[in-house]
């Protein structure tokens, strides 16, 4: 599929899923269940995403030392657990990231 | 000054906070879509038309992985599917808008100005400027969106290719998720759904994702309702 076709599709239905109870308000109640099915949509596809790239940076399950990715991850989590901040979360996943890659002598 | 600008300003101010993470985001995206083989135009193009910053940085994995088309507009759809819940949250203050103004907020409606315009709708509820409130967040995330990506559009070719800059995404992830789990249904989502991506890591057409996510909602739902 041409990259443009997937980005006016992609745009469309992520355009569609903002409008929807905006557009509908009034005329259709969202079902409780489909409600309550939508709180956990953010948890499940963001750990979805999160978990391969801890876990599998060269797409082989990695759990050791010598896993980067799982050791920086780890601080990540363990700084936005403690200060909810976005930005240090971000800043100390990667500053461990590129430490422990250049004291290997990977980068 | 009148109470539409005071309402406006007052939006872009609040979203201010939120930039400072952005910006930096925008940049990285622009970086690796350029990485991954999208021309400067396509990958300056997906920041306005499909506007959704994980969504966009998920696809320029796949496109990078080669995946079909159309499990790129599935997964897009999986990862925005959490835009519902905010249309739904917001649909009550804007029932009572001309209709020119509904498409527009709709467009805006991306994470950051959610947290935002919902917080100010819940503090305040239903007042006479609260959407140019939502507009001024929308359009200054916008606007900051469109500039960063540029700029790492710009600046991508300079940027060491052997910097793992890919990796702010499950970053900026973790931090958006660690504050929602609260509760065991939303560990349980998050736990299973990151198992699930690992097993089925070897899923044809990166598939994996979309399967984790649903198993993932599923656990959860069915663990709060047996409570």
């Amino acid at each position: 599929m041409n990259i443009w076709l997937v980005m006016l599709l992609g745009g469309a239905l992520t355009f569609g899923m903002r409008m929807s109870f905006i557009y509908l308000f009034g005329r259709y109640e969202m079902p409780v269940v489909v409600k309550r099915a939508l709180r956990f949509v953010p948890p499940a596809v963001l750990s979805a995403i999160i978990a391969p790239a801890l876990f599998m940076p060269e797409n082989a399950l990695d759990v050791s030392l010598g896993n980067d990715h799982l050791l920086a991850g780890i601080v990540a989590i363990l700084v936005a657990w403690r200060t909810k901040n976005t930005l240090l979360t971000i800043l100390a996943g990667m500053i461990t990231l590129l430490v422990l890659m250049w004291a290997g002598g990977n980068i | 000054m009148n109470q539409t600008s005071k309402s406006f300003w007052a939006g872009v101010r609040a979203e201010f906070p939120l930039l400072i993470g952005v910006f930096p985001f925008g940049l990285i995206y622009g970086a690796l879509a350029l990485g991954a083989g999208l021309a400067p135009l396509e990958a300056q193009m997906m920041s306005s038309i499909v506007f959704a910053g994980s969504a966009q940085f998920i696809t320029t994995q796949l496109v990078r992985d080669a995946a079909p088309g159309l499990i790129i507009v599935l997964t897009i759809a999986v990862v925005n599917l959490r835009h519902m819940l905010y249309s739904a949250s917001v649909a009550p203050y804007l029932k009572h808008l001309p209709r020119r103004w509904k498409p527009m907020l709709a467009y805006l409606l991306t994470d950051e100005a959610y947290a935002a315009a919902g917080l100010h709708y819940e503090r305040h509820g239903l007042t006479p400027t609260g959407h140019w409130f939502f507009l001024g967040a929308g359009l200054a995330l916008w606007t900051t969106w469109q500039i960063s990506s540029a700029l790492g559009i710009f600046l991508g070719a300079a940027l060491p290719s052997a910097w793992p800059l890919d990796f702010a995404l499950p970053l900026t992830f973790i931090a958006m998720v660690m504050p929602v789990l609260k509760d065991k249904p939303m560990l349980a989502a998050a736990l299973s759904a990151g198992a699930v991506a690992l097993l089925a890591q070897g899923l044809p057409f990166k598939l994996g994702l979309i399967l984790a996510a649903l198993v993932g909602i599923v656990t959860g739902t069915s663990l709060e309702s047996r409570r």
